[in-house]
């Protein structure tokens, strides 16, 4: 049987947060990154997943295994339908936050990863994507 | 009620077979094992079925809220917290009162077999008051369960946030595991008693163990720091491993002003310099 190549959970409690992070390291290192480059997709995994749950008010985390132009990565894309982001170039911006929070878990998530896409719409909810490349 | 008298009656007077029969219905499904012994297992069931028939002698009951089932109920829930806690699956625990279905619904057949109407009267009535009985042992099981996992958790909280004292006026703290909020409050409100209890000068948090730094660490990581200056000592971090220094860089999480070394041995012979104190052997630097 072929490993499974795609497939999403649910990202709402304190716990998933983990579970988010233990998955993210799986697939990593069953792909075979390299050690930093595992601790930074985990680490950015880490700081989506919790603004899932803390701004989000829960949504889901969808996982992919990529294999395009001879290269291999990891696709995560963070979805929650919660507030959503007014601006989300403010956001972008190192330190700001309008929780108690560092404010730099979406900018520095952007500097950890190969890619990043951000959607939101107030009132909607908010989508991330990220893709790491070996 | 004819049904519920066919009940009431086995539950009273034959009480002996269906204990025996229940037995062997108990002994097949569940594999003997260290968790309980037969003997106490056969108590515990003739216990039960004494309370039960003991329920079923103050006559007749309207469906499982009766209150005479209340004593019935309250043993269950000792039986269920007991096997929660001794590692019985939630399967083994309800087959404790699933079991007893047959032997009762064999016993009512022969009862009630030229009455067809009246058998199936009494078999609603028995499946009723033991499904009942059943999913209370299931919830008390899951109760126990979750209380036994709550408080695994806090003996973990305060397991894993061990303060020690490493030399005169020197304390360590070596974080092991997931940084949560909870625990990062834990660890901070320890480190910041011990420092007073022991009147220490210098504090070394150890973060080897920490397989994630993320943002919400590095905040509670510096929230700590600054406390810990506030009370007049100082703190040095160690354990920062290569990987988890390229990625906070990245990440644009300045550790500026806090002392770090690679390694706890590292951290702890600057403490010494530090603090003016000296060990044979302690390498120069
Ligand atoms: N999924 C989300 N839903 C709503 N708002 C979000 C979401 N993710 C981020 N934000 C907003 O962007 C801000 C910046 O996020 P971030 O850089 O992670 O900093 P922090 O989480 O420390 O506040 C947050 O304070 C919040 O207002
Ligand atoms: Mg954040």
């Amino acid at each position: 049987m072929p490993p499974i190549r795609t497939d999403w959970v649910e990202v709402r409690a304190e716990s998933d947060i983990v579970h988010a992070r233990q998955l993210v390291r799986r697939l990593s290192s069953e792909m075979g990154f390299r050690l930093v480059d595992q601790t930074k997709l985990v680490t950015a995994a880490s700081e989506l997943a919790r603004n899932t749950v803390v701004h989000g008010g829960g949504g889901r985390l969808s996982w992919e295994c990529i294999a395009e132009e001879g290269r291999e990565g990891i696709r995560l894309t963070f979805h929650d339908c919660g507030p959503g982001i007014a601006d989300v170039q403010l956001a972008l911006k190192d330190g700001w936050s309008t929780g108690k929070g560092l404010g730099m878990g979406l900018s520095g998530t952007k500097r950890l990863v190969n890619e990043f896409e951000i959607e939101s719409r107030p009132g909607r909810g908010t989508r991330v994507t990220i893709t790491k490349w070996k | 009620m004819l049904a519920q008298s066919g009940l009431t009656d086995l539950l009273r007077n034959q009480t002996k077979q269906l204990h025996a029969q229940w037995m062997a219905e108990l002994a097949a499904g569940l594999r003997a094992d260290s968790r309980i012994g037969a003997t106490e297992l056969s108590e515990q069931t003739g216990e039960f079925l004494r309370i039960l028939s003991e329920a079923a002698r103050e006559g007749v009951w309207d469906g499982p809220q009766s209150p005479q089932l209340r004593p019935v109920l309250s043993f269950l829930d000792e039986v269920s917290r007991s096997r929660a806690i001794r590692g019985f699956t939630p399967e083994e625990t309800a087959t404790f009162v699933f079991s007893l279905k047959r032997p009762v619904f064999d016993h009512l057949r022969r009862r009630f077999e030229a009455d067809p109407k009246t058998l199936a009267d009494a078999l609603w009535t028995a499946t009723e008051l033991i499904d009942s009985l059943g999913i209370h042992t299931f919830k008390a099981y899951q109760r126990t369960r979750e209380e036994v996992i709550n408080r695994q958790r806090t003996e973990m909280l305060e397991l894993s946030t061990p303060v020690v004292k490493l030399w005169e006026g020197i304390l360590a703290l070596p974080m092991i595991g997931t940084v949560d909020s909870a625990r990062a409050q834990t660890v901070m409100e320890s480190l910041l008693e011990r420092i007073i209890e022991t009147g220490s000068t210098i504090a070394i948090i150890d973060i080897t163990g920490v397989p994630t730094v993320d943002t919400l660490v590095a905040q509670h990581l510096l929230k700590t720091v600054a406390a810990i200056r506030l009370m007049g000592a100082e703190c040095i971090i160690s354990g920062i491993r290569p990987q988890i220094a390229q990625t906070i860089v990245q990440l644009g999480i300045t550790l500026e002003g806090v002392t770090t070394r690679a390694t706890l041995a590292d951290a702890l012979a600057l403490a010494l310099r530090r603090s003016g104190q000296t060990i044979a052997g302690t390498r120069p630097s």
